[in-house]
């Protein structure tokens, strides 16, 4: 076929997949709407602030300097000392019986190593097994004692007490803003990967890609054709998350806007890859559908950082993580929006998306066969 | 003679459009009857209202003695169902499909044996206790399908399309059995695609254009239009619909 | 074995698993021709379809399709074959002007250029181009299947079970509409379970459970079966079928619409002598008004009769 033909064969296959996706009202809306949809409620249930937060005090030769800071959390407010033990091992039956939620654990002798201006430490043990309000209740510890040591003489020379934070690290306050980016790739996951391999699949249940396997169209026409409607709708749905969190939830955006669309642009075709090899694999529209979830989903909401730090993780599923794409799409679209660094500062995760393309497209057109056995 | 079916001018509409017009059926108990028309006439919705699935708009039908409006549960109890499309579960074994059927119908599990090892019996289907249905040939699948359907002892039997693709000598054999059925007194309500076995019946009906346009005996109706063949009777009857473009 | 032709197969074989789908099929499909594949489901016959519509690779043996290979020049097939698989395939949630514009595109056509060849077909279902190809009735979506298989100008179309489901109406339209179409000079190959379907092709193969019982013209697929044939008809019909199984020289009794058609193995009678002799047994039970007449066999008697009146028997059963 003249490459006019085959150009007009693949407009026309955009077209008819354009028409499934406005045909199928009750589906558009659903996916026109999900970004809406969870950045508002993932915004509103992650901003709990937290109240009443009960402190284990560990501090075993009592000073000037931990009663003093003793005195701050109490005066704080949000704080209410539960025990005040010698030791740590004290400090657990506490967060066991769930009675603690943060425990402050003084080291001996920090006045005097603060007076020396040798590196004075303490620790925050945090409860984490709510990590959104583990991330909140640390960071509001956090702020007390650097409160505190900014009131401090000599606070510019740097002795410094540093906090060790045992379970959990959040360097934001908000914790809604680290969750967008999250909250797009999970829907650009939903899009590309789930949504083309359910309607790659649906063809092969309802007979007419025997039709189109027939027909002069080869394999990559019929993937191309399939991919770029959902492309579009990936994008749109991206463009629809940012508004939402910079209307809803002021999330600040600093760094580049160009930078952040092409990257999810590229890790929605990630998606779309592993949508095509979903469906190439698969037999049934439900198997495709479960696949979808398991394979894409499921790792793209617990494995990426997304809710779970990869930090806290065993080390087997930190490895793992590493094969997930939103996992590297997260580090770019925090790291756009919140930090707003660029590509200088990202190249290595977005070549591994590029990568990760690249091998899942090959992957998807080679299982992706000509014929039917 | 008692009827088995009496449905009296049923009219289901959807929207404006009239699927089933007006019908009016009397089926009496032992009789096999024929139910024809072409896609689309209103055939399938009018069985759907004579067992249950669908609320008649007017009229009423009363089958095995019930109203299909009032006594669908009863209605359902006393009749069976088998089509084309759906009827035994392919990765269900043959005995547990069986097990199935009678339990959906309450019957007791000594009932479930004896009457499961008679149908296997009867269809020399012994050795394939144990196989899934997916994997017999289409023509055993139907038989079986129709003796399952008949495992509660339903007064009405009810086959949409039962012999689609079945080979030539396997078709008959089903019709053996559905003139077996009958001779014990179940009445048979039937619709098919072959206009031979459309010869095969009673009495039959041809529903054009959601009416009932001719009734009777094969030998009445090929008489009455000067048909050598109901095939003949048929197309005449039901191509000034399809030329006038249809559904 | 000629090996011209737009369809010639030579001992093709396909197996899935266990199960040989096709058993060393070997036919050749004239040019021009409306070739016709008859037999029940599980006769190979989608098979054998998917086999020159390049989907599928035989195990052994050859097929080629308008002189090319199946398995190596699969793109020069797939752009000349029109090919309308057996189940409904086309976009329901597309109209039919969608779906037929869709289908040429595909194939680097467009709707206009191959509007003269699909006139007669498209046009009858023209008045509902705008309406979704899943709410057209039984007889409308083979049509526009077969729009869809045609618009690209194909040299060779194969259409799998078109008829299948369709009411009888329908089903003589659409091979109307074949027979306009083989006037323009295309080769049609079709497929059937309907045996009477089997009188409107120049010449049918008989196929069941992956082979070819035989191949030949309808007329002369009759002749194939080996005895002398009579239609009796009487009543009451259970009674009627029982006495005609009853007699010892009964070689086959089938039920045919109103009549049973008979066979004897007495071979050597001369039919007459037969008929009279049926007719006086039958009436010696006290069946009267009964009529016996020698008739012509038709397909679906010598299909049953090739086929050996055995028809496949489970796993695991004793034949």
């Amino acid at each position: 076929m003249h490459r006019e033909k085959r150009l007009s064969a693949l407009i026309a296959f955009v077209v008819k997949e354009m028409r499934h996706i406005l045909r199928d009202r009750q589906t558009l809306v659903i996916l026109l709407l999900l970004p809406l949809a969870q950045v508002v409620l993932f915004g509103f249930a992650i901003r709990t602030d937290v109240n009443d937060i009960r402190l284990a005090v560990v501090d075993p030769v009592p000073d000037a300097v931990t009663l003093a800071l003793r005195a701050r959390f109490v005066g704080n407010g949000r704080f209410r000392v539960v025990a005040t033990v010698p030791t740590v091992a004290a400090a657990e039956p506490f967060f066991r019986r769930g009675a603690a939620d943060i425990a402050v654990v003084f080291q001996p002798g920090l006045a005097e190593r603060l007076a020396r201006g040798t590196g004075a430490q303490m620790q925050l043990l945090v409860d984490a097994s709510d990590p959104n309000s583990g991330t909140t209740m640390q960071t509001y510890a956090t702020s007390v004692i650097a409160a505190w040591q900014a009131e401090q003489p000599g606070a510019g020379r740097g002795v410094r007490i540093i906090p060790q934070v045992r379970m959990r690290y959040n360097p934001t306050l908000e914790s809604v803003n680290l969750f967008v980016p999250g909250l797009i790739a999970l829907v650009l996951t939903l899009v590309s990967s789930m949504m083309t391999a359910i309607s790659l699949s649906r063809e092969k249940e309802r007979g007419t890609l025997e039709v189109l396997l027939v027909s002069p169209l080869r394999p990559w026409q019929i993937i191309v054709g399939k991919v770029v409607p959902y492309l579009l709708l990936a994008f749109a749905n991206v463009v629809t998350a940012l508004f939402a969190a910079w209307a809803v939830f002021q999330v600040p955006f600093r760094g580049s806007v160009a930078l952040l669309l092409g990257a999810s642009t590229l890790y929605a075709m990630v998606g779309l890859a592993l949508g095509v090899l979903i469906a190439a694999v698969t037999t049934s529209q439900r198997a495709a559908m479960l696949f979808a979830l398991v394979g894409t989903m499921l790792p793209t909401t617990l494995l990426s950082g997304l809710i779970f730090p990869i930090a806290s993780m065993p080390l087997p599923l930190r490895l793992i993580s590493h094969i997930i794409p939103a996992r590297w799409f997260i580090v770019i679209a925090r790291g756009v929006m919140l930090k707003g660094v660029g590509v200088a500062d990202l190249w290595m995760e977005i070549a591994i998306l590029s990568l990760m393309f690249v091998a899942f497209m090959t992957l998807a057109i080679r299982s992706f066969r000509a014929r039917l056995d | 003679m008692t009827l088995a079916i009496d449905v009296q001018r049923l009219t289901r509409r959807f929207g404006a459009f009239v699927a089933v017009d007006a019908i009016s059926v009397q089926v009496k108990t032992g009789e096999v009857f024929g139910f024809l028309g072409a896609n689309g006439a209103g055939k399938t919705t009018a069985i759907k209202m004579l067992i249950g699935l669908l609320e008649p708009t007017e009229g009423s039908a009363q089958v095995a003695g019930y109203d299909v409006r009032t006594q669908s549960e009863e209605v359902r109890r006393r009749i069976g169902y088998m089509s084309q499309r759906f009827s035994l579960y392919d990765d269900l074994t043959v005995r547990e499909n069986i097990q199935l059927y009678g339990g959906i119908y309450g019957l007791t599990d000594d009932e479930i044996s004896t009457r499961g090892a008679e149908l296997v019996g009867g269809l020399h289907l012994d050795g394939a206790h144990d196989a899934l249905v997916g994997t017999l040939p289409l023509g055993w699948k139907q038989k079986l399908a129709f003796s399952v359907a008949l495992l509660h002892r339903p007064l009405v039997v009810f086959l949409d399309e039962p012999t689609g693709g079945v080979d030539p000598v396997t078709r008959r054999q089903f019709w053996e059995m559905i003139y077996a059925a009958a001779a014990r007194g179940t009445t048979v309500f039937v619709t098919t695609h072959y206009m031979d076995e459309a010869e095969y019946c009673d009495r039959l009906s041809i529903m054009v254009d959601g009416r009932i346009a001719a009734m009777g005996t094969p030998a009445e109706l090929k008489a009455e239009f000067g048909a050598p063949t109901i095939d003949e009777v048929f197309v005449r009857l039901a191509r000034p619909a399809a030329m006038a473009g249809g559904v | 074995m000629s090996d011209t032709g737009p369809v010639v197969l030579h001992e093709v074989r396909k197996t899935f698993g266990a199960t040989v789908a096709l058993e060393s099929v070997s036919l050749t499909v004239r040019p021009g021709e409306l070739f016709g594949l008859v037999g029940p489901d599980g006769g190979g016959k989608t098979t054998l379809f998917r086999i020159l519509a390049t989907l599928l690779v035989p195990d052994s043996g050859t097929a080629t399709v308008l002189g090319r290979d199946v398995v190596r020049d699969l793109w020069d097939i797939r752009s000349r074959v029109g090919y309308m698989p057996g189940r409904f395939s086309l976009y329901p949630d597309l109209s039919v002007e969608e779906n037929l514009r869709f289908f040429a595109s595909v194939f680097g056509t467009s709707l206009e250029r191959g509007y003269d060849l699909i006139k007669p077909i498209y046009q009858q279902i023209e008045p509902f181009r705008d309406r979704r190809a899943g709410q057209l009735s039984g007889g409308m979506k083979q049509k526009l299947a077969l729009s869809c298989a045609l618009v690209h100008r194909p040299d060779l179309l194969l259409l799998d079970e078109p008829t299948t489901g369709v009411d009888a109406v329908s089903r003589r339209e659409f091979w109307d509409l074949l027979d306009t179409l083989q006037a323009s000079g295309l080769t049609i190959v079709v497929s059937t379970p309907y045996m009477d379907e089997a009188d409107r092709c120049d010449r049918v193969a008989l196929m069941q459970q992956g082979r070819v019982l035989a191949i030949d013209a309808p007329s002369a697929i009759g002749a194939l079966f080996p005895r002398p044939l009579f239609a009796v008809r009487g009543r009451p019909r259970t009674a009627l079928l029982d006495a005609l199984r009853a007699l010892p020289t009964a070689a086959s009794v089938h039920p045919f619409g109103e009549a049973f058609h008979y066979s004897d193995t007495r071979t050597a009678l001369a039919p007459a002598q037969i008929a009279q002799d049926v007719l006086d047994a039958l009436r010696a039970r006290n069946l009267d008004g009964v009529d016996v007449t020698t008739i012509a066999p038709g397909i679906e008697d010598a299909f049953m009769a090739l086929m050996g009146d055995a028809p496949g028997v489970p796993v695991g059963v004793p034949a």
